[in-house]
């Protein structure tokens, strides 16, 4: 597939703001259910929320750049029985607005139980949109390098690493005590993102393809040859399906990610934790983040859809 | 419950590109508005088209065949674009089977033509809506043209008749007659999207002269002066007397 970079944005900001507030909320409930823990203080959650919120609204504008009719967005929410798309597009509104009232209910100091049931809903619509999102990908059974449940566990788990990384970044500012906390979850989550993505790599390079040109026109000789294929000038068919780079270029994408994304993060996180120093954090965070849009690149890159069988030779 | 169809010959395709410059024509005329057709003169054209001839070249030289494989929607019994979509633009229709976009609902967010194998949509690049072929559903029904006119315009521009068009659970259609007589089958199989549309195989091209037709058991017009002898199936003298 050929990466848009309005969905690489969509899908990296919005993962990155469940996985902040899955990780608020957790320090919330580790608190309210009086287990070992700090409380950070409304600030942190209210820093956070707001966040969070600007992260999953960045994701949602870019998301219409992906749309040719943006105005008639609102469509979208219609066939929810059938279309993962749709669901997300339901789910995404539901994460925000649970978001939005769980910091208004900090800001105002609701009761601690109605706070905290609001943000035991947004932490279902968080865990629910990283399965909209993946299951996007992963239902379209053709595309084989999506259609496993690795897609799902990857967004859930890539998602949950940057937004744990994002909340140790922001407890180093207005929660301090939290900080060894979170950094140990971003740890743990960003060394478990490198096993499943891994794990997807490893899937997805022994791949057989089950279409072949064969079967695409039916004709079952070995020896096929495209001589045309209909057009000279480029079609949405030799646009949308391809990424039109080389393979040294992928390669070097998936190192980079891999790179980025997993294992400079880890010494970052580590010393950021040990020294309280907020800026290590957020620099970790950064590079994660830059990783994980090589890797959002990737993933759609790697996917090769059969339709290409048809687009083989100009001329 | 009817499917309507398309059943392709690749026997008879010579690739002529007729029936991609009679859809495109009409459907560019159409209510549902013009097909995109960027830079048609200059060094990157590019638009859209419901439908195109490919051309693949079979076996080694000297031994090769060029097929001609014209390449449309296949309006599947399981469309994989139709459950996607997220407004219900892509419907396939109860009463003929036509995989359709309603344009007006469509946002463009390409995810059906993500989810067909066989690349039959494509997005409108000034209408940002996505299309494909309609079994030209604004002809096949259209009472003000003549009923031999009701048929999809790549059939009808066909000057070799290579696209038959009908329904193909009517079992005494054409298109079914043709599709079971000559081994019709279908695109991409193994994803189970049942695609309606269906290509005949190449055939072998034999000579198949009976021996009647060398011995002119019946000459009626005994041109070569001879009494015409009784045909091959009628009982002779030879049969009772073989000794």
């Amino acid at each position: 597939m050929n990466p848009a970079f309005s969905v690489i944005l969509l899908t990296t900001l919005t993962g990155t703001s469940q996985g902040l507030f899955l990780a608020m909320f957790g320090a919330h409930l580790m608190h309210a259910l009086n287990m070992p823990s700090i409380d950070p203080g409304s600030d942190f959650y209210i820093a956070g929320t707001v966040v969070s919120l600007l992260l999953a609204g960045g994701g949602l504008v870019a998301s219409f750049f992906h749309l040719g009719r943006p105005e008639r967005a609102w469509r979208t929410a219609t066939m929810w029985r059938t279309s993962w798309l749709s669901r997300e597009v339901i789910v995404l509104p539901a994460f925000m607005g649970s978001v939005a009232l769980y910091g208004l209910g900090h800001l105002l100091d609701w009761a601690p139980q109605a706070v905290l049931a609001i943000g035991a809903a947004g932490a279902f619509f968080a865990v629910a949109l990283f399965i909209c999102t993946g299951m996007i990908y992963a239902c379209l059974k053709f595309l084989q390098e999506w259609a496993t449940p690795l897609t799902v566990v990857n967004y859930l788990v890539l998602g949950c690493a940057s937004g744990v990384t994002l909340a140790s970044a922001s407890a180093a500012f207005s929660a301090a005590s939290l900080t060894p906390a979170f950094t140990l979850a971003a740890v743990a989550l960003t060394l478990l993102g490198l096993a499943t993505r891994s794990a997807s790599l490893i899937r997805n390079s022994r791949i057989r393809h089950r279409s072949t040109l064969q079967s695409a026109i039916g004709i079952h000789h070995p020896r096929i040859v495209q001589k045309s294929q209909g057009l000279m000038g480029g079609s949405f068919n030799t646009r949308e399906f391809f990424h039109h780079r080389t393979l040294a270029f992928l390669r070097s994408v998936k190192w980079t990610f891999l790179l980025l994304a997993f294992i400079l993060p880890l010494p970052l996180l580590a010393f950021g934790a040990l020294n309280a120093s907020a800026p290590l954090l957020c620099l970790a965070f950064v590079i994660q983040y830059i990783g994980l849009l090589a890797e959002r690149w990737y993933f759609f890159a790697q996917a090769n859809h059969p339709q290409n069988l048809y687009y083989q030779t100009i001329s | 419950m009817t499917q309507m169809a398309l059943v392709i010959d690749l026997n008879v395709c010579v690739g002529c590109q007729a029936c991609v410059t009679s859809c495109k024509s009409w459907n560019t005329s159409g209510t549902a508005g013009a097909l995109a057709d960027l830079r048609p003169y200059d060094e990157d054209p590019t638009g859209t088209f419901f439908n195109r001839v490919q051309t693949f070249e079979v076996g080694s030289y000297p031994n090769t065949e060029t097929v001609h494989f014209p390449k449309s929607c296949l309006h599947c019994e399981e469309p994989p674009c139709v459950p996607v979509c997220p407004t219900g633009a892509s419907y396939k229709r109860e009463e003929d089977g036509i995989v359709l976009v309603d344009y007006d609902k469509c946002i463009g967010c390409k995810y059906c033509s993500w989810a067909c194998p066989y690349g039959a949509r494509e997005l409108d690049m000034e209408r940002k809506e996505m299309t494909k072929c309609t079994l030209c559903v604004d002809r096949i029904y259209n009472e003000d043209l003549p009923e031999r006119d009701r048929k999809p315009a790549c059939v009808l521009a066909c000057p070799t008749s290579a696209r038959l068009f009908g329904d193909v659970h009517d079992p005494e259609s054409v298109v079914s007659t043709a599709i079971r007589e000559r081994g019709g089958y279908q695109l991409m199989p193994e994803w189970a999207t049942q695609p309606a549309n269906h290509y005949l195989p190449r055939r072998k091209t034999e000579i198949s002269i009976r021996p009647d037709q060398i011995m002119r058991t019946d000459n009626p017009r005994k041109v070569d002066g001879l009494q015409p002898k009784p045909d091959a199936s009628s009982p002779a003298l030879d049969d009772a007397a073989s000794w």
